[in-house]
């Protein structure tokens, strides 16, 4: 019985030295990227550090952020975990003092994420723009009318199948939008929230031949995959203005939660909107096309990127 | 080192588009929180089973039909709760273990633990009575008692390791909540897990890449399975 025993404890002694190498092999890892990135920041002060990011899916799905931030962990010898959630689930975290910066699109949720006091510092950082985008035989007849809102009624009115995020992200923001706008209350069998991230409604879309409103840079870096066309173009191929999807990145105010990483995220807002990030930002293409337009620097700044829109110092002295 | 070659010739064979060392981190991420959840969960539930299967004490019945509810919880609803808990504003929040593979080994302990604990309660109270009779009999402490136990239900409480393994490995709600599937911009995994990458994947409309994903975990899942039935064997040769 004791040989027994003694086995049976053996075994268990192999299992945390199995388990402890596994610990080994990690700490090693990461603290030859520690090593490497104090060599590069030493002068920074907050190398080792880790800035955390909640974002939308369609800015880390696109491999944007993957592409730019090797540059930014170098600088600062520190590392970016990136966290994709939708703007909505983003908010949310940073709302929670889970995150240090949050890069979203939905400045109607950006503002009221100001106004209840947790974001501050907020900039413009790049746009681009929705599309609608549908099965090529466009039962519902809206290829290339001048009006989103008109070809999201022509939608209802044919019943043709739509796919919604339906997930409160920045899309489906723009998407409710766009739906009061149009004087419409979407529902029924055609009408599909599906609760999931850009690429995965594309793909509900494809194999439903549906009709959906997608940023251009997700279609973009899905295009190969799918059978969807671009039936109405966004602002950036001269389409209406109401299809602009901007974006903007905030810090989370170090006075609501004491634990956020403010001097990091203010040094990653101002790296990223830096006139070299711009450009790289600019520069970042998939299947050759742009995705991203930069938007910070400017001779001549919106004030209104600081603040809540429609926010003036006066409004408030009332 | 062997591994890393491995999975840099399967890659090869399929041309993927993954960066070095992109895959082989997150098998890692995968191992690392799955065993180390389990070895917890483990642990945790032998005691736990080896106590209400030997011992009789008012509300056991009660106890039980806890630990069966547990194997069905949702994993959703468990990584909403251990996201409250590490969350900034929850208890643990100072600990800062949101987006950290302890928050997902956390939920993967809860995942873990009740099918290991019935599933290893249900071997233990399978073991003859005479069994315990005669370790008793022969001067054995309760703690030698017990150990025979474990001994005769070892087959159940490998199957029960197996299950707690299985439920945490190919789990995908709780870590993704948790875990937040962050990769560093050098394309280390630092909480993404094969699932939450499939789950990427899909969502990119990368099927190929999240079938060829799903196959490594498959691979994982058998190879995990394989060395335990392998040690269980041994055991019976003795």
């Amino acid at each position: 019985m004791t040989i027994q025993r003694r086995q049976f404890i053996a075994a268990i002694g192999a299992g945390a030295v199995a388990s402890t190498a596994g610990c080994s092999q990690s700490a090693g890892g990461s603290g030859g990227g520690d090593e490497s990135g104090s060599d590069a920041g030493t002068g920074a002060g907050v190398a080792g550090e880790t800035l955390t990011l909640t974002t939308t899916t369609s800015t880390y799905d696109t491999g944007l952020l993957d592409e730019i931030h090797g540059d930014f962990e170098a600088m600062y010898g520190v590392s970016v975990d990136a966290v994709a959630q939708g703007t909505g689930a983003a908010l949310e975290s940073a709302r929670n003092g889970d995150a240090d910066v949050v890069m979203v699109h939905a400045r109607g949720l950006e503002d009221e994420f100001m106004r209840n006091g947790y974001g501050i510092n907020r900039r413009d950082l790049m746009f681009n723009d929705f599309v609608i985008i549908g099965p090529e035989g466009d039962p519902a007849g809206i290829q290339g009318m001048g009006s989103a809102t008109d070809a999201l009624t022509a939608i209802a009115d044919a019943e043709a199948t739509f796919v919604s995020r339906g997930d409160n992200s920045g899309t489906h923001t723009k998407e409710l939008n766009l739906w009061e706008a149009a004087g419409t209350d979407p529902g029924g069998e055609w009408y599909q929230e599906t609760g999931t991230g850009m690429g995965e409604a594309l793909n509900i879309a494809n194999q439903q031949g549906a009709y959906t409103l997608s940023d251009r840079g997700t279609y973009i870096s899905q295009r190969s995959e799918i059978d969807l066309t671009i039936l109405v173009q966004g602002p950036i191929e001269s389409g209406p203005e109401i299809l602009a999807n901007p974006y903007g990145i905030m810090a989370v105010n170090p006075g609501v939660h004491d634990n956020a990483n403010y001097d990091l995220a203010m040094a990653y807002i101002g790296w990223i909107t830096s006139p070299s990030v711009q450009d790289a930002i600019s520069e970042y293409q998939v299947n050759g096309e742009q995705l991203f337009f930069p938007e910070a620097v400017s001779e001549d700044p919106d004030f209104q990127q600081y603040v809540p829109e429609g926010w003036s110092s006066e409004s408030t002295d009332e | 080192m062997t591994f890393d070659l491995i999975v840099q010739f399967g890659l090869a064979l399929f041309e993927l588009p993954f960066r070095e060392g992109y895959v082989s981190s997150i098998i890692y991420v995968s191992l690392y929180v799955s065993l180390a959840a389990v070895a917890l969960s483990t642990l945790f539930s032998i005691p736990v089973a080896l106590v209400v299967g030997l011992t009789d004490f008012p509300g056991k019945q009660f106890v039980k039909s806890v630990i069966n509810t547990g194997m069905g919880f949702p994993s959703v609803v468990v990584g909403l709760i251990v996201l409250f808990a590490v969350s900034n504003q929850g208890p643990l929040g100072s600990l800062e273990l949101i987006f950290t593979k302890q928050a997902m080994i956390m939920s993967q302990f809860v995942l873990a633990t009740p099918p290991i604990t019935a599933i290893s309660l249900a071997a233990v109270t399978g073991v003859d009575e005479s069994v315990r009779d005669a370790a008793r009999a022969l001067g054995g402490t309760r703690f030698d008692v017990a150990l025979v136990v474990v001994k005769e239900a070892r087959y159940g409480i490998a199957t029960a390791v197996l299950a707690g393994f299985g439920r945490a490995i190919s789990e995908v709600g709780s870590v993704l909540i948790v875990g937040g599937n962050i990769t560093g911009a050098d394309g280390i995994s630092k909480t993404r897990t094969l699932t939450t990458a499939i789950q990427l994947e899909a969502r990119q409309g990368q099927y190929e890449t999240a079938m060829v994903l799903g196959a490594v975990l498959v691979a994982l899942v058998l190879t995990v399975n394989a060395v335990v039935v392998r040690f269980g064997d041994r055991g019976v040769q003795r």
